[in-house]
Protein backbone atom coordinates (compact mmCIF):
# COMPACT_ATOMS: atom_id res chain seq x y z
CA UNK A 1 0.00 0.00 0.00
CA UNK A 2 1.61 3.23 -1.12
CA UNK A 3 1.40 6.16 0.52
CA UNK A 4 2.41 9.55 0.27
CA UNK A 5 2.26 12.53 2.84
CA UNK A 6 0.87 15.45 1.55
CA UNK A 7 3.21 18.78 0.84
CA UNK A 8 6.29 16.64 0.65
CA UNK A 9 8.07 15.36 -2.51
CA UNK A 10 7.89 11.17 -3.27
CA UNK A 11 9.75 9.72 -6.08
CA UNK A 12 7.68 8.75 -9.05
CA UNK A 13 9.08 6.21 -11.47
CA UNK A 14 7.71 5.46 -15.18
CA UNK A 15 8.69 5.38 -18.55
CA UNK A 16 8.45 8.39 -21.19
CA UNK A 17 8.62 7.28 -24.35
CA UNK A 18 10.14 4.18 -23.84
CA UNK A 19 13.23 5.89 -21.31
CA UNK A 20 12.99 4.95 -17.94
CA UNK A 21 12.43 8.51 -15.28
CA UNK A 22 12.82 8.80 -11.95
CA UNK A 23 11.75 12.26 -10.20
CA UNK A 24 10.03 13.47 -7.25
CA UNK A 25 6.56 15.11 -7.06
CA UNK A 26 4.37 16.22 -4.41
CA UNK A 27 0.87 13.96 -4.53
CA UNK A 28 -0.94 16.83 -6.06
CA UNK A 29 1.29 17.63 -9.54
CA UNK A 30 -0.77 17.29 -12.00
CA UNK A 31 0.85 14.81 -14.90
CA UNK A 32 0.79 17.74 -17.27
CA UNK A 33 2.99 20.12 -14.91
CA UNK A 34 5.01 17.07 -13.61
CA UNK A 35 5.67 16.68 -17.91
CA UNK A 36 6.45 20.01 -18.68
CA UNK A 37 8.31 21.61 -15.63
CA UNK A 38 10.29 18.52 -13.99
CA UNK A 39 11.14 16.58 -16.81
CA UNK A 40 11.28 19.68 -19.41
CA UNK A 41 8.50 18.11 -22.31
CA UNK A 42 7.21 20.69 -23.67
CA UNK A 43 5.48 18.97 -26.10
CA UNK A 44 2.50 18.61 -23.97
CA UNK A 45 0.88 21.96 -23.78
CA UNK A 46 -1.32 22.96 -21.03
CA UNK A 47 -4.91 25.00 -21.72
CA UNK A 48 -7.50 24.63 -19.92
CA UNK A 49 -6.18 22.59 -17.07
CA UNK A 50 -9.69 20.91 -16.59
CA UNK A 51 -10.37 18.32 -18.92
CA UNK A 52 -12.20 20.45 -22.10
CA UNK A 53 -9.75 21.38 -24.33
CA UNK A 54 -7.73 17.89 -25.14
CA UNK A 55 -4.27 20.44 -25.57
CA UNK A 56 -2.54 17.82 -23.09
CA UNK A 57 -3.74 14.70 -24.09
CA UNK A 58 -1.14 11.82 -23.46
CA UNK A 59 -0.80 7.99 -24.03
CA UNK A 60 -1.22 5.97 -20.67
CA UNK A 61 -0.57 2.64 -21.42
CA UNK A 62 -1.58 3.36 -24.86
CA UNK A 63 -4.88 5.04 -23.94
CA UNK A 64 -5.05 8.69 -24.53
CA UNK A 65 -5.46 10.53 -21.39
CA UNK A 66 -5.62 14.08 -20.34
CA UNK A 67 -2.66 14.85 -18.40
CA UNK A 68 -4.49 17.23 -15.97
CA UNK A 69 -6.55 14.83 -15.01
CA UNK A 70 -3.80 12.33 -13.32
CA UNK A 71 -1.19 13.13 -10.50
CA UNK A 72 1.91 12.27 -11.61
CA UNK A 73 1.39 9.61 -8.69
CA UNK A 74 -0.82 8.06 -10.18
CA UNK A 75 1.59 7.21 -13.42
CA UNK A 76 4.22 5.29 -11.09
CA UNK A 77 5.03 1.81 -12.94
CA UNK A 78 2.97 3.21 -16.35
CA UNK A 79 4.59 3.76 -20.20
CA UNK A 80 3.94 7.11 -21.04
CA UNK A 81 3.58 8.74 -24.93
CA UNK A 82 3.92 12.31 -25.54
CA UNK A 83 4.16 13.79 -28.94
CA UNK A 84 8.03 14.11 -28.67
CA UNK A 85 8.07 9.96 -29.12
CA UNK A 86 5.89 9.97 -31.93
CA UNK A 87 8.72 10.66 -34.78
CA UNK A 88 10.99 8.07 -36.02
CA UNK A 89 14.85 8.30 -36.69
CA UNK A 90 13.87 8.97 -40.73
CA UNK A 91 12.01 12.14 -39.62
CA UNK A 92 7.72 12.62 -39.16
CA UNK A 93 5.46 9.54 -38.67
CA UNK A 94 2.83 9.15 -41.01
CA UNK A 95 0.49 10.95 -38.84
CA UNK A 96 2.78 14.25 -38.39
CA UNK A 97 3.79 14.07 -41.80
CA UNK A 98 0.36 14.49 -42.83
CA UNK A 99 -0.88 17.23 -40.65
CA UNK A 100 1.56 18.69 -42.31
CA UNK A 101 1.34 18.23 -45.73
CA UNK A 102 -2.67 18.86 -44.92
CA UNK A 103 -1.95 22.11 -43.21
CA UNK A 104 -4.00 20.12 -39.98
CA UNK A 105 -2.22 23.18 -37.87
CA UNK A 106 -1.52 26.78 -37.53
CA UNK A 107 -0.57 28.30 -34.15
CA UNK A 108 0.16 24.43 -33.29
CA UNK A 109 -1.09 24.46 -29.76
CA UNK A 110 -3.42 21.44 -29.82
CA UNK A 111 -1.57 19.97 -32.35
CA UNK A 112 0.48 17.43 -29.69
CA UNK A 113 -2.98 16.08 -28.28
CA UNK A 114 -4.78 15.63 -31.34
CA UNK A 115 -1.92 13.43 -32.48
CA UNK A 116 -1.95 11.50 -29.34
CA UNK A 117 -5.34 10.55 -29.60
CA UNK A 118 -5.23 9.61 -33.32
CA UNK A 119 -2.49 7.67 -32.84
CA UNK A 120 -4.43 5.60 -30.15
CA UNK A 121 -7.64 5.57 -32.49
CA UNK A 122 -4.65 4.68 -35.29
CA UNK A 123 -3.31 1.67 -33.14
CA UNK A 124 -6.66 0.52 -32.29
CA UNK A 125 -9.08 1.01 -35.28
CA UNK A 126 -6.51 1.95 -38.59
CA UNK A 127 -9.84 1.73 -40.69
CA UNK A 128 -11.89 4.20 -38.82
CA UNK A 129 -13.98 6.38 -40.91
CA UNK A 130 -14.57 10.19 -41.20
CA UNK A 131 -17.56 9.95 -38.72
CA UNK A 132 -15.54 7.83 -36.09
CA UNK A 133 -12.14 10.30 -36.86
CA UNK A 134 -14.47 13.87 -35.97
CA UNK A 135 -16.12 12.13 -33.13
CA UNK A 136 -12.45 11.28 -31.49
CA UNK A 137 -11.28 15.11 -32.74
CA UNK A 138 -14.94 16.79 -30.97
CA UNK A 139 -12.70 15.97 -27.90
CA UNK A 140 -10.16 18.82 -28.72
CA UNK A 141 -10.29 22.42 -29.29
CA UNK A 142 -8.57 24.02 -32.30
CA UNK A 143 -8.97 27.87 -32.78
CA UNK A 144 -7.10 28.38 -35.61
CA UNK A 145 -7.97 25.36 -38.80
CA UNK A 146 -11.61 24.73 -39.05
CA UNK A 147 -10.98 21.46 -38.25
CA UNK A 148 -11.08 20.53 -42.02
CA UNK A 149 -7.38 20.10 -42.76
CA UNK A 150 -7.04 18.25 -39.50
CA UNK A 151 -9.90 15.64 -40.91
CA UNK A 152 -8.55 15.53 -44.40
CA UNK A 153 -4.60 14.82 -42.33
CA UNK A 154 -6.38 11.93 -40.46
CA UNK A 155 -8.64 10.53 -43.52
CA UNK A 156 -4.73 10.28 -45.58
CA UNK A 157 -3.63 7.82 -42.97
CA UNK A 158 -6.93 5.83 -41.79
CA UNK A 159 -7.64 2.71 -43.92
CA UNK A 160 -3.89 2.76 -45.87
CA UNK A 161 -2.66 -0.62 -43.84
CA UNK B 1 -0.18 24.15 -8.15
CA UNK B 2 -3.77 23.95 -9.18
CA UNK B 3 -5.31 21.59 -6.75
CA UNK B 4 -4.70 21.88 -2.75
CA UNK B 5 -2.35 20.06 -0.71
CA UNK B 6 -3.55 16.44 -0.21
CA UNK B 7 -2.33 12.74 1.57
CA UNK B 8 -2.30 10.18 -1.37
CA UNK B 9 -2.80 6.49 -0.50
CA UNK B 10 -2.97 3.92 -3.02
CA UNK B 11 -3.74 0.86 -1.12
CA UNK B 12 -4.32 -3.14 -2.80
CA UNK B 13 -7.01 -3.95 -0.99
CA UNK B 14 -10.83 -2.68 -0.71
CA UNK B 15 -10.58 -3.19 3.29
CA UNK B 16 -7.39 -0.86 3.30
CA UNK B 17 -9.43 1.43 1.15
CA UNK B 18 -12.13 1.48 3.26
CA UNK B 19 -10.38 1.59 6.66
CA UNK B 20 -8.50 4.68 5.36
CA UNK B 21 -11.77 6.42 4.17
CA UNK B 22 -13.20 6.10 8.06
CA UNK B 23 -10.56 9.02 8.93
CA UNK B 24 -10.90 12.58 8.17
CA UNK B 25 -11.79 13.90 4.93
CA UNK B 26 -10.97 11.68 2.75
CA UNK B 27 -12.24 11.31 -0.91
CA UNK B 28 -11.92 7.96 -3.22
CA UNK B 29 -10.43 8.81 -6.72
CA UNK B 30 -11.43 6.44 -9.34
CA UNK B 31 -10.89 7.70 -12.54
CA UNK B 32 -10.96 11.32 -11.23
CA UNK B 33 -12.30 12.97 -14.74
CA UNK B 34 -15.26 14.61 -12.49
CA UNK B 35 -13.02 14.98 -9.32
CA UNK B 36 -9.88 16.35 -10.88
CA UNK B 37 -11.36 19.01 -12.53
CA UNK B 38 -12.99 20.28 -8.96
CA UNK B 39 -10.02 19.96 -6.78
CA UNK B 40 -8.30 21.85 -9.67
CA UNK B 41 -10.49 24.40 -9.71
CA UNK B 42 -10.30 24.08 -5.40
CA UNK B 43 -13.94 22.94 -5.38
CA UNK B 44 -13.09 20.55 -2.69
CA UNK B 45 -10.24 20.08 -0.06
CA UNK B 46 -9.85 16.24 0.73
CA UNK B 47 -7.27 15.88 3.00
CA UNK B 48 -6.90 12.46 1.51
CA UNK B 49 -7.12 10.90 -1.37
CA UNK B 50 -7.90 7.11 -1.69
CA UNK B 51 -6.60 6.03 -5.34
CA UNK B 52 -8.75 2.62 -6.01
CA UNK B 53 -6.75 2.49 -9.29
CA UNK B 54 -4.58 -0.36 -7.68
CA UNK B 55 -7.18 -2.37 -5.85
CA UNK B 56 -7.57 -5.62 -8.01
CA UNK B 57 -10.49 -7.36 -8.63
CA UNK B 58 -12.90 -4.23 -9.46
CA UNK B 59 -12.37 -3.98 -13.62
CA UNK B 60 -14.73 -6.86 -15.06
CA UNK B 61 -18.04 -7.64 -16.98
CA UNK B 62 -19.18 -11.00 -16.38
CA UNK B 63 -22.18 -12.57 -18.00
CA UNK B 64 -24.68 -14.05 -15.70
CA UNK B 65 -26.48 -17.61 -16.72
CA UNK B 66 -29.93 -15.63 -16.92
CA UNK B 67 -29.01 -13.11 -19.61
CA UNK B 68 -27.55 -10.40 -16.76
CA UNK B 69 -24.54 -9.05 -16.56
CA UNK B 70 -22.24 -8.12 -13.66
CA UNK B 71 -19.88 -4.81 -14.32
CA UNK B 72 -16.91 -4.18 -11.62
CA UNK B 73 -17.26 -0.49 -10.67
CA UNK B 74 -13.50 0.52 -11.88
CA UNK B 75 -14.46 -0.50 -15.46
CA UNK B 76 -13.56 2.34 -17.69
CA UNK B 77 -16.16 3.83 -20.10
CA UNK B 78 -13.78 2.94 -23.26
CA UNK B 79 -14.61 -0.91 -22.49
CA UNK B 80 -18.32 -0.52 -21.78
CA UNK B 81 -18.41 0.99 -25.10
CA UNK B 82 -16.62 -1.60 -26.65
CA UNK B 83 -17.90 -4.28 -24.72
CA UNK B 84 -19.50 -7.11 -27.13
CA UNK B 85 -21.46 -8.40 -23.81
CA UNK B 86 -22.66 -4.35 -23.26
CA UNK B 87 -23.44 -4.81 -27.14
CA UNK B 88 -25.51 -7.95 -27.07
CA UNK B 89 -27.53 -7.63 -23.79
CA UNK B 90 -27.64 -4.14 -24.02
CA UNK B 91 -27.33 -2.48 -26.48
CA UNK B 92 -29.11 0.74 -25.03
CA UNK B 93 -25.70 1.47 -22.88
CA UNK B 94 -23.78 0.78 -25.80
CA UNK B 95 -25.93 3.35 -27.43
CA UNK B 96 -25.54 5.89 -24.37
CA UNK B 97 -21.83 5.45 -24.24
CA UNK B 98 -21.66 7.01 -27.40
CA UNK B 99 -22.71 10.06 -25.59
CA UNK B 100 -20.21 10.15 -22.60
CA UNK B 101 -17.35 12.69 -23.12
CA UNK B 102 -14.69 12.10 -25.51
CA UNK B 103 -11.99 9.24 -26.15
CA UNK B 104 -10.00 10.52 -23.61
CA UNK B 105 -12.20 10.73 -20.81
CA UNK B 106 -13.68 7.17 -21.84
CA UNK B 107 -10.00 5.46 -21.87
CA UNK B 108 -9.93 7.31 -17.53
CA UNK B 109 -13.36 7.53 -16.40
CA UNK B 110 -15.11 5.05 -14.99
CA UNK B 111 -19.19 3.71 -14.00
CA UNK B 112 -18.62 3.49 -10.81
CA UNK B 113 -17.22 6.72 -10.23
CA UNK B 114 -20.06 8.10 -12.53
CA UNK B 115 -22.68 6.66 -10.61
CA UNK B 116 -20.97 7.70 -7.41
CA UNK B 117 -20.56 11.39 -8.39
CA UNK B 118 -24.22 11.63 -9.23
CA UNK B 119 -24.42 14.51 -11.99
CA UNK B 120 -27.88 14.49 -12.59
CA UNK B 121 -27.37 15.46 -16.57
CA UNK B 122 -24.59 12.39 -16.83
CA UNK B 123 -25.26 9.57 -18.92
CA UNK B 124 -24.64 6.24 -16.68
CA UNK B 125 -27.20 7.36 -13.63
CA UNK B 126 -29.90 7.20 -15.65
CA UNK B 127 -29.29 4.54 -17.74
CA UNK B 128 -28.60 2.38 -14.02
CA UNK B 129 -32.23 3.87 -13.20
CA UNK B 130 -33.43 2.75 -16.74
CA UNK B 131 -31.87 -0.86 -16.68
CA UNK B 132 -33.14 -1.68 -13.16
CA UNK B 133 -29.59 -1.65 -11.79
CA UNK B 134 -28.56 -3.26 -8.32
CA UNK B 135 -25.36 -1.65 -6.84
CA UNK B 136 -23.00 -3.42 -4.36
CA UNK B 137 -21.03 -1.61 -2.22
CA UNK B 138 -18.68 -3.13 0.50
CA UNK B 139 -21.48 -2.60 2.86
CA UNK B 140 -25.26 -3.90 1.08
CA UNK B 141 -26.81 -4.00 -1.90
CA UNK B 142 -28.84 -0.52 -3.08
CA UNK B 143 -31.35 -0.55 -5.90
CA UNK B 144 -30.29 2.53 -8.48
CA UNK B 145 -34.06 3.84 -7.20
CA UNK B 146 -32.81 4.48 -4.10
CA UNK B 147 -29.00 5.39 -4.57
CA UNK B 148 -29.54 8.93 -5.66
CA UNK B 149 -30.67 11.58 -3.38
CA UNK B 150 -29.82 14.92 -5.05
CA UNK B 151 -27.61 16.65 -7.50
CA UNK B 152 -23.83 14.86 -6.95
CA UNK B 153 -25.28 13.32 -3.59
CA UNK B 154 -25.68 9.37 -3.01
CA UNK B 155 -26.90 7.52 0.11
CA UNK B 156 -23.37 6.12 -0.15
CA UNK B 157 -21.28 6.37 3.40
CA UNK B 158 -17.95 8.17 3.96
CA UNK B 159 -16.56 4.76 4.42
CA UNK B 160 -18.82 2.60 1.59
CA UNK B 161 -17.45 2.17 -1.89
CA UNK B 162 -19.05 0.57 -4.90
CA UNK B 163 -17.89 -2.58 -6.10
CA UNK B 164 -20.35 -3.81 -8.66
CA UNK B 165 -23.29 -2.92 -10.75
CA UNK B 166 -26.11 -5.36 -11.32
CA UNK B 167 -27.48 -5.68 -14.48
CA UNK B 168 -30.81 -7.97 -14.03
CA UNK B 169 -31.77 -9.88 -17.61
CA UNK B 170 -34.52 -7.71 -19.97
CA UNK B 171 -37.41 -9.43 -20.26
CA UNK B 172 -38.14 -11.01 -24.06
CA UNK B 173 -39.18 -8.61 -26.32
CA UNK B 174 -37.87 -5.70 -24.85
CA UNK B 175 -36.97 -2.61 -27.02
CA UNK B 176 -35.18 0.35 -26.41
CA UNK B 177 -34.43 4.11 -27.03
CA UNK B 178 -31.64 6.76 -26.54
CA UNK B 179 -32.34 9.96 -27.52
CA UNK B 180 -29.94 12.95 -25.96
CA UNK B 181 -29.79 16.80 -27.01
CA UNK B 182 -25.93 18.41 -26.06
CA UNK B 183 -25.01 21.76 -27.50
CA UNK B 184 -21.68 19.89 -28.22
CA UNK B 185 -20.27 16.16 -29.21
CA UNK B 186 -19.28 15.03 -25.88
CA UNK B 187 -20.84 17.72 -24.13
CA UNK B 188 -23.40 17.44 -21.13
CA UNK B 189 -26.58 16.69 -21.81
CA UNK B 190 -29.40 19.54 -21.72
CA UNK B 191 -31.63 16.82 -21.50
CA UNK B 192 -31.79 12.88 -22.32
CA UNK B 193 -34.16 10.22 -22.43
CA UNK B 194 -33.61 6.50 -22.22
CA UNK B 195 -36.56 4.36 -22.95
CA UNK B 196 -37.80 0.44 -22.64
CA UNK B 197 -40.88 -0.94 -24.07
CA UNK B 198 -41.32 -4.75 -23.05
CA UNK B 199 -44.20 -6.16 -25.12
CA UNK B 200 -46.56 -9.23 -24.56
CA UNK B 201 -48.74 -9.53 -27.25
CA UNK B 202 -49.54 -6.67 -28.36
CA UNK B 203 -49.87 -5.27 -24.89
CA UNK B 204 -47.17 -3.16 -23.06
CA UNK B 205 -46.08 -5.54 -20.24
CA UNK B 206 -43.58 -2.53 -18.90
CA UNK B 207 -42.49 0.47 -19.68
CA UNK B 208 -39.57 2.25 -18.37
CA UNK B 209 -38.74 6.13 -18.93
CA UNK B 210 -36.47 8.05 -17.57
CA UNK B 211 -35.43 11.67 -18.08
CA UNK B 212 -31.43 12.73 -17.79
CA UNK B 213 -30.75 16.26 -17.14
CA UNK B 214 -34.04 17.77 -15.83
CA UNK B 215 -34.31 17.14 -12.64
CA UNK B 216 -32.15 16.92 -9.18
CA UNK B 217 -31.27 13.16 -10.14
CA UNK B 218 -32.36 10.87 -13.30
CA UNK B 219 -35.95 10.86 -13.00
CA UNK B 220 -38.00 7.87 -14.45
CA UNK B 221 -41.29 9.13 -15.13
CA UNK B 222 -43.74 6.61 -13.99
CA UNK B 223 -46.73 8.98 -15.17
CA UNK B 224 -45.89 8.77 -18.51
CA UNK B 225 -45.25 5.04 -18.76
CA UNK B 226 -48.46 4.44 -16.90
CA UNK B 227 -50.42 6.25 -20.28
CA UNK B 228 -48.46 4.29 -22.90
CA UNK B 229 -50.74 1.39 -23.99
CA UNK B 230 -50.47 1.24 -27.50
CA UNK B 231 -48.28 2.83 -30.33
CA UNK B 232 -51.16 5.43 -30.77
CA UNK B 233 -49.93 6.55 -27.00
CA UNK B 234 -46.76 7.35 -27.27
CA UNK B 235 -47.81 11.24 -28.12
CA UNK B 236 -49.58 11.18 -24.99
CA UNK B 237 -46.65 9.67 -22.88
CA UNK B 238 -44.54 11.83 -24.05
CA UNK B 239 -46.27 15.03 -23.36
CA UNK B 240 -47.02 13.65 -19.87
CA UNK B 241 -42.93 13.28 -19.71
CA UNK B 242 -42.84 16.61 -20.63
CA UNK B 243 -45.15 18.37 -18.03
CA UNK B 244 -43.76 16.03 -15.50
CA UNK B 245 -40.45 17.59 -15.09
CA UNK B 246 -39.63 20.80 -13.57
CA UNK B 247 -36.21 21.34 -15.04
CA UNK B 248 -33.81 25.05 -13.90
CA UNK B 249 -33.36 27.69 -16.06
CA UNK B 250 -29.41 27.88 -16.50
CA UNK B 251 -26.84 29.91 -18.99
CA UNK B 252 -27.19 27.15 -21.56
CA UNK B 253 -31.19 26.54 -21.87
CA UNK B 254 -34.14 28.05 -20.44
CA UNK B 255 -36.36 25.73 -18.16
CA UNK B 256 -39.05 25.47 -21.23
CA UNK B 257 -36.84 24.96 -23.64
CA UNK B 258 -35.40 22.04 -21.29
CA UNK B 259 -38.86 20.84 -21.24
CA UNK B 260 -39.67 20.63 -24.39
CA UNK B 261 -36.84 18.62 -25.36
CA UNK B 262 -38.27 16.33 -22.73
CA UNK B 263 -41.39 15.98 -24.69
CA UNK B 264 -39.27 15.42 -28.35
CA UNK B 265 -36.71 13.24 -27.19
CA UNK B 266 -39.21 11.02 -25.29
CA UNK B 267 -41.40 10.83 -27.99
CA UNK B 268 -37.82 9.65 -30.21
CA UNK B 269 -37.33 7.03 -27.70
CA UNK B 270 -40.39 5.59 -27.51
CA UNK B 271 -41.05 5.22 -30.87
CA UNK B 272 -37.43 3.94 -31.34
CA UNK B 273 -38.07 1.35 -28.16
CA UNK B 274 -41.52 0.33 -29.19
CA UNK B 275 -40.44 -0.47 -33.20
CA UNK B 276 -37.10 -2.49 -31.61
CA UNK B 277 -39.77 -4.36 -29.42
CA UNK B 278 -42.05 -5.17 -31.93
CA UNK B 279 -39.91 -6.49 -34.31
CA UNK B 280 -39.38 -10.65 -35.12
CA UNK B 281 -36.33 -11.19 -33.43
Amino acid sequence: MRYLEAGKRHTVRFTLNGRAVEREAEPRLLLSDFLRQHLGAFGTHVGCEHGSCGACTVRVDGKAVRACLLYAAQVEGKAIETVEGLATPDGLNALQAAMQKHHGLQCGFCTPGILMSLSQLHAEEPDADEARIRDVLSGHICRCTGYHGIVQAALDVFGKD
Amino acid sequence: MKPPAFEYLAPRSLEQAVAALADGEAKVIAGGQSLVPMLNFRLLAPSLLVDINRIPGLDFIEADDDGGLRIGALTRHYTLETSILVQERFPVLRAAMAHVAHLAIRNRGTIGGSLCHGDPAAELPGLALLLDAQLKTTQRTVAAVDFFESALSTVLADDEILTEIQLPAPTPRTGWGFEEFARRSGDFALAAVGATVSLSGDAVAEARIVVIGAHDTPLRVSAAEALLTDRASIAAAAAAARDAVSPNDDLHASADYRRHLVGVLTRRALTAAWQRAAAPS
